[in-house]
């Protein structure tokens, strides 16, 4: 067992939730609320020290009630000790949890991609976008298992969208109003721009 | 605003100064009157947006970047992955642990025999195995053969996007050496799914040991020959130097693993610092660069394959005999006349081929150290013969974020050299 899990009851008492083990690996699962702040304890106490954010994850178990998890792998260079922190997101509930960007410049990517995933929203994240799917895939979050192995749409409905494609699924917003690009944009785009929305995108209408 | 530089061009015919030098004129307008300044035409007002790839050579693949430009300066890079995207996490949920090794083949598809040995150790921490021996040494010989070809195709590809053929075709005339051994090995050039949970999926042929001593004799020699070739030359240190610096606190704080780490001088390999296959008793040093630039990366990239040959060599003088695969045949299939004349044996065949191999209630989190940097393959098991989470920790892809950090002020041609020392793989960047 690591004796981080010990410190971590200490310092912060009720807010970790339980502590298991698993193969070696030590698990500490904490409350939602204050996972942040957990996290930023465990990075900068000196004799703690998990500078290191090794990965960023979210698990769904197959029990429909159960609530999703998210994960955060942590090493500590100096003790060459890892630990692993989890949150429960219970599914009754808004999918959120606070972006670690600030904390470790790493979670940029790996949020966006357990977002792109799961579907689960990172708070304070400076550029929540999908990255592996485009950004205007309508068929959800591909690897919460309520989504089926082969996608929901058929193959010719999936060539009839990518054909239909507006440019923001090939561009990020950011990109289509850089420069003098901005004032060529039709008038909608531009105003979802200056409102900074995202993920709002209609579909397109009719055949191609 | 910046001020403006003049751009003076030689004309050969407007013969010389008093000096001997060329007599230089300014390009394109006359040279204004004393006192009547006019106002010079605005060129650098606007941002360019240029789209580089998918489909462009110095990409690597199916990467594409959208580039920000002020004249030929980096101001932005946004890079868009994703157009390989295969789904395999989604589609290991869905299999036996031994029918996830084909998946990982075509991740790193440069290194399939690490990503393989990665998975397998990854389930036996899962269930709780202990491998044999001769294992051990095997895998370390396909983890180690790995690093040498990746990083050879990674020297040969970088020599390319900065402008050296030659590297190119020397790199792949001796990676492909160790493809043949691969070959003879695993039956396959690229898709090699060598393990199973438990052990391999084949032992090495005969001659197989005398061909790697050979191979690697002759990898050394070669490489002597581009250490000459490239290490001191002026165009390579040139273009190299000074690019796409990271320091070791950003490179630790964005994640980095691997020789993007190590060459920011940040002492991490997971050999070393989690030891695993008993990395610990070999002999081996782990290069540590100084500047974080794309030369201090080649130089660590360079060194890494030296000490491959180093610890292949301790590996074949110690490899032991005696089994490859765990005795327990509820893990590893038994061999076919068996499963064919005895019932055990039958139905342990069975029962694994039927209904898979059953992992224990938990989560195991397993890395090593891959060519790209830290692999890592984290499950989680309900108890069932199909994990409900598979996930990967994929080394390019967290590298690869910090692209647009490092190319931020540098000229677009030293982004693709920038982006080469990253050593993408963009099988294992989108899965």
């Amino acid at each position: 067992m690591n004796p981080s899990a010990d410190a971590l009851e200490r310092h912060f008492g009720s807010a970790i939730r339980r502590v298991t083990e698993s193969c070696g690996d030590t698990i500490v699962y904490v409350e939602l609320g204050r996972l942040r702040e957990i996290l930023a304890w465990l990075k900068d106490t000196p004799d703690q020290a998990y500078i290191y954010l090794v990965d960023v994850t979210a698990v769904e178990y197959r029990e429909p009630e159960r609530p999703l998890e998210v994960v955060y792998e942590l090493f500590a260079f100096s003790r060459k000790v890892g630990l692993r922190v989890k949150a429960e997101l219970p599914k009754d509930q808004p999918l959120e949890v606070d972006s670690m960007v600030p904390l470790w410049a790493g979670a940029n990517w790996l949020e966006r991609e357990v977002y792109d995933m799961f579907g689960i929203t990172f708070r304070g994240h400076p550029d929540l976008r999908r990255i592996l799917m485009w950004e205007t895939y309508a068929e959800g979050y591909p690897l919460r298992k309520d989504f089926p192995l082969r996608g929901r749409f058929s193959r010719s409905e999936q060539v009839r969208q990518a054909l239909n494609a507006n440019p923001e699924a090939h561009y990020s917003l950011e990109e289509l109003g850089i420069a003098e690009s901005y004032q060529e944009l039709p008038a909608d785009m531009r105003g979802r721009l200056a409102r900074g929305e995202r993920g709002q995108i209609a579909e397109p209408k009719g055949g191609a | 605003m910046a001020e403006k530089r003049t751009l003076d061009v030689a004309l050969g015919t407007t013969g010389v100064d008093e000096r001997g030098l060329p007599v230089t004129v300014p390009l394109g307008f006359e040279v204004p009157d004393a006192g009547a300044v006019e106002e010079a035409p605005e060129v650098g007002g606007e941002h360019m947006l240029l789209n580089m790839g998918p489909q462009h050579p110095a990409t690597h693949g199916v990467l594409r970047l959208v580039v920000e430009l002020d004249g030929e300066v980096v101001i932005r890079v946004i890079p868009h992955v994703g157009y390989l995207h295969s789904g395999f996490e989604k589609l290991g949920e869905y299999r036996h642990y031994n029918q996830i090794v084909p998946l990982t083949d075509r991740m790193d598809y440069l290194a399939p025999m690490a990503n393989n040995v990665c998975l397998a150790m990854a389930a036996e921490k899962l269930m709780g195995i202990a491998i044999t021996e001769r294992c051990k040494v095997l895998r370390v010989i396909a983890c180690e053969i790995s690093r040498i070809i990746s990083h050879l195709v990674w020297l040969g590809t970088t020599g390319i996007d900065i402008g050296a053929i030659t590297p190119f075709l020397w790199m792949f005339q001796e990676r492909e050496k160790f493809y043949n051994l691969q070959e003879a090995w695993t039956g396959a050039r690229l898709t090699t799914s060598l393990t199973r949970v438990g052990g391999l999926m084949a032992d090495i042929p005969d001659g197989f040991e005398d061909g790697l001593r050979a191979t690697c004799r002759s990898l050394l020699g070669v490489m002597a020959e581009v250490d000459r070739v490239l290490t001191r030359n002026g165009v390579w240190v040139g273009r190299t130097q000074g690019i796409g610096v990271l320091t070791a606190e950003e490179a630790t704080n964005m994640s980095m693993s691997g020789a993007m780490l190590r060459a920011s001088g940040v002492d991490y390999d997971v050999r070393k610092d989690r030891p695993y296959l008993d990395y610990e008793t070999y002999d081996f040093e782990v290069p540590i660069g100084e500047h974080g630039d794309v030369y201090d990366r080649y130089l660590v990239r360079f060194e890494e394959v030296l000490q491959s040959v180093r610890i292949l060599d301790q590996a074949l003088d110690r490899l032991p005999d005696g089994p490859i695969n765990v005795a327990d045949h509820r893990v590893i299939l038994p061999p076919k006349h068996a499963a064919m004349t005895d019932m055990e044996s039958m139905i342990h065949h069975f029962k694994q081929v039927m209904e898979g191999v059953p992992a224990p209630v938990g989560e195991a989190y397993f890395s090593l150290e891959s060519p790209k940097g830290e692999l890592g393959y984290y499950f989680v098991s309900d108890g069932t013969a199909k994990p409900v989470r598979w996930r990967v920790r994929p080394p390019a892809f967290i590298n690869l974020s910090a692209l647009s950090k490092m190319a931020q002020g540098h000229l677009l041609s030293d982004l693709i050299a920038i982006n080469a020392s990253v050593d993408i793989v963009m099988g294992e960047v989108d899965r």
